[in-house]
Parts: C-alpha cells; structure tokens; sequence
C-alpha cells in the first residue's frame, strides 16, 4: 500500500529533458484530471512532434498541415524565418488544429515542463472548446477538414498542370484579397459535408463530359431568352442580392467565370468559413485553454505529479501568457485575450463558489452555486465573445483592469471619457467591449447590392461606413481591382453613412484581362 | 493518443512556396540584389544574405478601415485619474485614444526583410551574362559515364531479363510451330474418355493424334533460350566541361596596392562566374615584372617585387603553361590581365604578335582589365593619353579578336564592368561584332 502510494507521488519528471515516455505519461496524467475531475469531453488527441522549420512551416499555411501553395505562403514563411533567426520573435510552444483526432503540435525544444502545459492547454483546452462550442459545431466539419484541404491541394495543383501556375496565382491573389468578406455569418440551410465536397465535384464534372456534345457548338444561338426587362426586385431576389458574401457571390453569379475557377473560389471561401469561428472565439478559446492548464498543472503539483521547480517554471511562463500592460505602457497593443479570458473564466469560478454580495446582484443565476465546472462547460458550449462578454463581465473584473471608454470623433477638437470603472459605468463598458468583439462590428460591412445582368453588368457594391469609418484607400482600391478582374465587367462601390444614406465616397474598377477574357468596350 | 514524431519528415515543405514568392517578387529581389552587391566586399559576394525589399509589390490587400477619420471608441485597461465626462486633448500624431493601437492584422507595413541562399544570390547576381563560346565540351575522364537504354540484347545478366518481350518471343515461336496447347490435349483426353467402349477404331485414331500432340509438345519447348531477350545498356561518356583561368598581373612597382586590389575583386568574381557554368574550374596565376613566373595564389597577390615591365614575358609564360597542361582542345580557356598599361615601348609590338599569332586563337575569352589609380578617376569625357597597352590592344581589338577591354578606377566599377564584358549579347549586337 505504502509503496503506491509513493509511485504515484513520484514526480512524473525531473530537470528539462523527456522522451516520449514522458508525454505519454504527462497526457494519461492530465487525462485523469480533465475528464474525471473537469469533465472535459475531447476528441481523440494526436500529439506530434516537430521542429523549428516545422514550425514556421505551419505559421505560413494559417496552421494547416497540408495546404495549396502560394507565393504569399511564401512571403509569410521568409518574414517569420529571418525574424526569428534574428531573434526578433519567439515561436509558438504548440499549434493545435480543430479537427478529429485532434493534432496538436508541440516543439521539440520545449521543456519537459512545457510540454506538459501544452498537452494540458490545447490537447485538452482547446480540443474540449472546438469539440463543444456551438459555433464550431455550426461552421466546422472537424471530420472532414484534412480530406478537404487534401482536396483543395490536388485540385489546385491540378488546375495549375492544365491552366498554367500563372493563372491559378492570379486568381488566388483575387480570392485571397477578397477572404476577408467570403463568409456566410448567418448559418443557411445547413452546414456543409466537407466529406462530399470531393465527391460532388468529381461526380459534376463526369456529368459534364457525359453530356458533352460538340454538335451544340454549332447550334444557332437563341433568340434573346428574356423579353420583358425584369423588375429590379425581381432580378436581386433571383441573385439573391444583397449579398455579403462576395466571394459566394462571385462563384455563383460572375458571367465569364470557368467552371473550374468557381470551384477555386468555392475552395478558398469554404477555408475562409472554416476558420470563421475562431475569429469570433479568441478570448473565451483562450480563456477555456489558459483556465485549464491553470487548474490541470495546479492539481498535478497538489498530487506530487510536478516538482515544486517545474512549478516555479509554470508560474513564470503562465503570468508572462496572462499579462495585461496598461494602455500608457510602452508594451501595450490592446486587449490580451489570455489575459481577459483566463480572468473572466477565473472570475466566474469565483463567483460559484465565493460570491459577494455585488455578485449575488449580477449574476443571480450562478452566484453560489457552488458547481463552477458545470457553469463552465456551460459557458464554453454555448457562447462566442461578443455574448459571453455581455454576459459575464462582473463589475470587479472592470475594476480589476481599471477599464474606461474613451470616444473619438475626428470632428471634435479633444477626446472624451465616456464612462470608467464606476457604478454608472459598468454597463456601459461591458456593452463597449461586448461590441469590440462584435464581427458584424468588427469588420467592414460591404454588401453586393445590384448587377444589370442585362444591361453593362456593371456590378455595385456598398460599404455602409459605420461611425463614418472610412475603407482604407489604397487597399480597397486593389482589392476592387481584383473583383472588377473576376467579375469582368465594371465595378462601383459606394461608401454610405448609415445614417444618413448620404454617399461619402466612391471607387470604380474596370477589369483587367488576365483571369477572364474582356470585351472591349462598346 | 499517439504521440507522432514528425522531425524527421521531409523539410523544405515550403520550398514550392518560397520559388513562387521568388518570381513574384523577382524584379525587386533582383534589383535588391544589384544594391547590396555594391555594398558588401567582393569576398562574401558569393554568400547568400539578406536584402530588404520595399512592402509594396507584394502587398496583399484587404477591405480593411482606414485608421484616420469618424467616430471610433476605445477600451483601455489601467485608468488612473480619468472620471467620466473628461476630456483628454488628442495625442499628437497618433488617432488613438491615448494608446498605441496595434495595426489591424497584426502585421507591420515596414520594408520586408528577405534571406537568400547562396545560390539564389548567385543566380540573381550572375544572371543574364553569359560565357562566350561555351561551346567546348571534351571528355576528361573515363569516369563519367552514362548508361542508356539501348534496345535488347541475346545475353546479358539475370537482372536485366526482359521478361516482356521474352514471353512474346516465346509465344509468336509457339504459334508459328503450332505447339498444341493445354486446353486441345486436354479436350482429346475428355473425348477419349467419353467414347463408347465399342468405338475402337476411333479411340485408336484418338489416341494416336494425342500421343502425336504430346510428342510435339515435348519437342517444343515453352520457352526456348532463343527467345530470351536481355535489356540492353550502352555506356556514353559524358561530356564534361572543363575551363582554366588565367590570371595575368603586373606586379611592377607602378601598381600600388589599390590596382591590384581591383585586379583581385575582378578575378574573383571571374572565378565564381566560371564555377556556375563549368564543373571544373582550374585557376592558374602568372605574375610578371620584367620575367614572368606562374605562382600560388597567396604569392600572386601578397609578395612585393620589382623591376621592369615586358608584358610579353607573361603571355610567353601562358603560352608555356598551355603546352605543358591546358591543351586547347580539351580545355576552355580563358584569361584576365590587370596592369596599370604600362609597358617597355620595344615589347608591344611582340606582345600584339603573340596575342595575336599564338593566345588569342586558343582562348575563348581574353579581358584586359586596365586599372587606375583611385585619384585618377577622371570625369567621363576628359581626355587623357591612353596607355601603351590599351593603343596597342585597341589595334588588336579593332582586327575582330575575342577579346574585349576596360578601365577601372574605383572598387565601384568592377562589377558594372563585369556585366558590362559579359552581358548577354542580343541577335543584333552579337551579328554586329
């Protein structure tokens, strides 16, 4: 009995150095904690191995192992090399990619220590939020991604052996441009099978060589099929305008496109979805990760599992992860989304099970409660930052990080504090912040609002300049570039204030030959 | 959970990656490189290193908010004294709202900084010059040869047995001979089988025509050594290409240190230029005052020596070297002098006559370097006395020899010199040399 009882007291590793004994043992440890004790529920995990190149390999693929090529992955890969062989910036301990079996890498130089945190922050942190969080569950086919990108990455290189490497670039420079607006936001008829993706485009196109027949070729065109112009109305619900979508709408409706073109686009947009929720799940996807490493590791030492050196190691390396410099320090650069997740998550277990009266008066519903696990997993599956924030953030915690909201009109000589760390200011601080997290608030709000299939196709796009933000002028101008390349007709694009509907700026793009063939003007 | 150990994948994952990276941003990277070439020693110029391009041509643009303008609202952690309703005068510069704020996709718009390979750098450096008459190609040794396929052979090793067209003989041998095959024997034998105990006469005719086929059968063999077929290999010798450099310097007191410095970086650059277009390069250094000597490399550059200047004497000492080792046939030859232009008035006319009787017909390529000093860098367009050799190579040139001259005065000069000899020719020049 006593002889057990000092096996498994026995540190499960001493000094920096491991094996793959000791992750083997590190993970069956933290497994016992996670599932037993937090009741995490995770996808299989897959840990692997790599190094330095490794590494910076999967920084310049946006952390998928196997992706298309593209000279921007390229640029990217150059950049992170030459700064971190300059010792400008340290890389990441572990990448982890939201799919079944979960992989995470972890770094071949990491301590033993830290290979333990990782194990512990994304095998079982964010293995446990990709797998339950509603917004995964919504978006992401975490069966079927890495058949998809293997997909993607045998098509694409198809399409380059037939169509030339210069082609497929021009268009991937044109879809990429045009990623940042390739989401559906809300979830439409139902999520899509990565699975069959491969499927459907191969069985669509034998379709189309079974059906080939030169002899249309020779037919006489039509007489023009439409009589009658359609009403606008009419012509936009059949487009199904306005659409936020661009690059959807690019794929369904651009007149000149080829067949395999819309498929490259479809590719591109359907990656730009996948990661659609971890953009919206930065802080609670950290905070789920970073508030179970926190509890994981402090069991392990309470068990005897860590050494009280490795330990000191954690702490160092877990408050540099949390820390939150203040908006006059030279190191600050917003928000810290480990920083803030970890203390709301934190906050919340606080509130289970030492609430104080302020507590009872916000969050009737949790305060004492007393079953912080449960709140939580709760809270994960079922919230993205935006929500989660509006809900959770506790007066204490604003005044914890001495929160204020300060307004900036460019017409007002001076800047104004709208609201601190106060009483009054508690709601209103939560709603600011809620709202920083807001995509919809976040990102710009361009819309295709109406095409003249019949007419010069011209395509019309509106920015509705929220708060009278501006596009940024360079930029949008080469991305309109590229939509008039793809759309190969004009292109226009209005910036509107919301508010008033005036029209505060414009921008137009005539296409360039090189992804469709241009007419010339008439 | 399996633990993966992915270290020992392939690396260079990224190397597709990174070449189209290359070629997109190839004119900039390029010219990058011309930059950096003229600001880094002649001795790393062969090693890779970084070169900084400018952001702009490989942008990639987003629909992204301008930082400037509207209405915008900040939340910042850390408040000390403000209270709601202050007002706080907008800091200089900046549009934040006393913070800096991080540019929005994390990325800086700074000057991208880019680390070449060595031979990326090299292939940049050196591209678009081109060796003159390369066309020499002579086998050295015998051990660079090359196997091809060349059809099929009677005998040859196991190993190389063409069972394909083995059978194929075997089967064109065995129709034409009309071996029986399996399946008629064994049809005879089912028929003998099934006979009527009465039919003697018929079994007997039976019989006979299968003891007939299976005589056949034996005769003809399956497979016949006739039809054995070995693939076969011939050997080619490769050609491999071999070039020799010499480098010819006066070493008379009038060259100081600095023309010989330049005479150094010329032949070095030479050197590498040579090394990427042939396998083996060999490098031969004749020094001369009044007398000639070939010498090692440290001797060449480094030990100081005086006396006279015959110019002659150096292409006599080539012309030795030539016969002893480098014969014309098997060798690209190829030569550089560095001299300040002097020379003893009574040896041009010997040094043109051997040039042009005995160097010049055997090398492919013949530069003479005439080096300066840095103070007599002279402003374009003001005359001065050409020297002794430069008249007496002027003549030689203007009679259509291989051979091509430049002055140089400054560290600068070496390089677009260097293009400039050996710059690609287009159709047109190239007809009217």
């Amino acid at each position: 009995m006593s002889s057990t009882l000092i096996r498994t007291e026995r540190p499960l590793f001493e000094g920096a150095d491991w094996e793959f004994g000791t992750i083997q043992r590190c993970h069956d440890e933290i497994e016992k904690i996670a599932l037993k004790e937090m009741g995490l529920d995770v996808y299989t995990n897959q840990i692997e191995v790599i190094g330095t190149e490794q590494m910076l390999d999967a920084y310049s693929s946006i952390g998928m192992p196997l992706f298309y090529k593209h000279w921007s992955f390229g640029k990217h890969f150059s950049r992170n090399e030459t700064m971190y062989r300059a010792g400008m910036q340290g890389l990441a301990y572990e990448i982890v990619i939201n799919s079944n079996p979960c992989i995470s890498y972890i770094m071949e130089e990491n301590t033993a220590m830290m290979q333990t945190l990782v194990i512990a922050h994304a095998a079982f942190g964010h293995n446990h939020f990709f797998k339950n969080n509603y917004l995964f569950q919504q978006w992401t086919d975490a069966n079927g991604i890495l058949d998809y990108l293997e997909f993607a990455k045998d098509y694409i290189t198809s399409c380059e052996e037939r169509h030339g490497e210069a082609a497929v670039e021009r268009l991937l420079d044109a879809a990429h441009a045009l990623m940042s607006h390739a989401v559906h936001k809300y979830p439409r008829k139902r999520a899509a099978d990565l699975r069959s993706e491969e499927k459907r485009e191969r069985e669509r196109r034998e379709h189309d060589e079974k059906v080939f027949n030169d002899l249309w070729r020779t037919v006489p065109g039509k007489e023009n099929a439409r009589h009658d112009p359609t009403a606008a109305e009419q012509r936009k619900a059949l487009l199904e305008l306005p659409q936020e979508n661009i690059l959807y709408f690019m794929e369904k409706s651009a007149p000149r496109l080829a067949p395999w073109q819309r498929e490259i686009l479809r590719i591109v947009r359907i990656i730009a979805q996948y990661f659609y929720p971890q953009s919206q799940t930065k802080v609670m996807n950290e905070g789920c990760a970073t508030y179970t490493h926190y509890t994981i590791m402090n069991r392990l030492h309470e068990k005897g599992l860590l050494t009280d050196g490795a330990m000191v190691e954690f702490l160092s390396s877990h408050t540099n992860v949390v820390f939150q410099p203040e908006f006059d320090d030279r190191r600050y650069n917003g928000l810290n989304p480990y920083a803030l997740g970890f203390a709301m998550m934190q906050d919340i277990e606080r509130i289970c099970t030492l609430p104080t009266a302020e507590d009872k008066q916000w969050f009737p519903h949790i305060a004492g409660c007393n079953d912080h696990m449960n709140v939580l997993r709760d809270v994960w599956a079922n919230y993205r930052d935006e929500s989660f924030i509006l809900q959770y953030l506790s007066p204490k915690l604003v005044r914890h990080f001495g929160l204020f909201h300060v307004m900036d009109d460019a017409d007002e000589p001076n800047l104004r504090v709208e609201a601190i760390h106060d009483e009054r200011g508690y709601r209103k601080i939560k709603q600011a912040l809620a709202r920083h997290y807001d995509v919809s608030w976040n990102s710009a709000d361009i819309q295709v609002v109406d095409v003249n299939l019949a007419g010069d196709r011209r395509l019309i796009l509106h920015h509705r300049a929220l708060n009278r933000v501006l596009l940024d002028e360079k930029d949008a101008r080469l991305v309109l570039q590229h939509l008039a390349d793809l759309w190969g007709y004009n292109v226009l694009m209005k910036e509107i204030d919301p508010a008033t509907d005036a029209v505060l700026k414009e921008h137009a793009a005539s296409p360039r030959p090189g992804i469709v063939r241009i007419e010339p003007a008439a | 959970m399996h633990i993966v150990d992915r270290r020992l994948n392939p690396s260079g994952k990224n190397l597709a990656n990174r070449q189209r990276f290359m070629r997109r941003a190839k004119s900039q990277i390029r010219k990058a490189v011309h930059e950096s070439a003229g600001s880094r020693g002649i001795k790393d110029a062969d090693e890779g290193g970084e070169v900084v391009l400018p952001a702009q041509g490989v942008h990639e643009p987003s629909f992204r908010r301008s930082g400037t303008g509207g209405i915008r609202d900040h939340l910042l952690p850390g408040n000390k004294e403000y209270i709601a309703g202050d007002t706080i005068p907008r800091p200089p510069g900046g549009d934040g709202g006393g913070g800096s704020e991080g540019s929005p996709d994390g990325e800086g718009e700074d000057d991208f900084r880019f680390a070449l390979s060595r031979d990326e750098f090299i292939e940049l450096f050196l591209e678009d010059l081109e060796l003159p008459d390369l066309a020499k190609r002579r086998v050295v040794n015998a051990d660079a040869v090359v196997f091809h396929r060349a059809g099929y052979s009677v005998s040859g090793s196991p190993a190389n047995l063409a069972l394909n067209r083995t059978v194929r003989n075997s089967l064109s041998r065995r129709i034409a001979l009309h071996r029986p095959k399996p399946e008629e024997l064994q049809a005879l034998r089912d028929a003998i089988e099934a006979l009527d105990p009465s039919e003697d006469a018929k079994r007997a005719a039976l019989e006979e025509e299968l003891a007939r086929k299976q005589r056949r059968t034996g005769i003809i063999p399956y497979i016949d050594p006739l039809d054995v077929r070995y693939r076969r290999f011939e050997s080619h010798p490769r050609p491999v290409a071999q070039a020799v450099m010499f480098c010819l310097m006066d070493v008379s007191g009038s060259m100081t240190e600095h023309m010989k410095d330049l005479g150094k970086r010329f032949y070095v650059l030479l050197y590498i230029f040579l090394k990427r277009r042939y396998k083996n390069v060999e490098v031969v250094f004749i020094r001369h005052t009044h007398q000639a000597s070939e010498v090692d490399e440290e001797t060449f550059f480094n030990s100081p020596e005086t006396g006279g200047t015959v110019v002659s004497t150096a292409l006599e000492e080539m012309q030795r070297v030539i016969l002893d080792r480098y014969s014309p046939d098997n060798w690209n030859i190829y030569a550089a002098q560095a001299s300040d232009g002097d020379n003893t008035a009574s040896d041009n006319e010997k040094t043109a006559a051997l040039l042009t009787k005995t160097i010049l017909p055997e090398c492919q390529y013949y530069a003479y370097l005439e080096v300066g000093r840095d103070a007599e860098h002279f402003p374009p367009g003001f005359i001065r006395r050409d020297s002794d050799l430069w008249q007496t190579y002027t003549a030689i040139i203007r009679n259509g020899a291989p051979m091509a001259m430049r002055k140089v005065g400054h560290r600068r000069d070496i390089y677009p010199v260097f293009r400039d000899l050996f710059a690609k020719k287009t159709g047109a020049e190239a007809a009217a040399e």
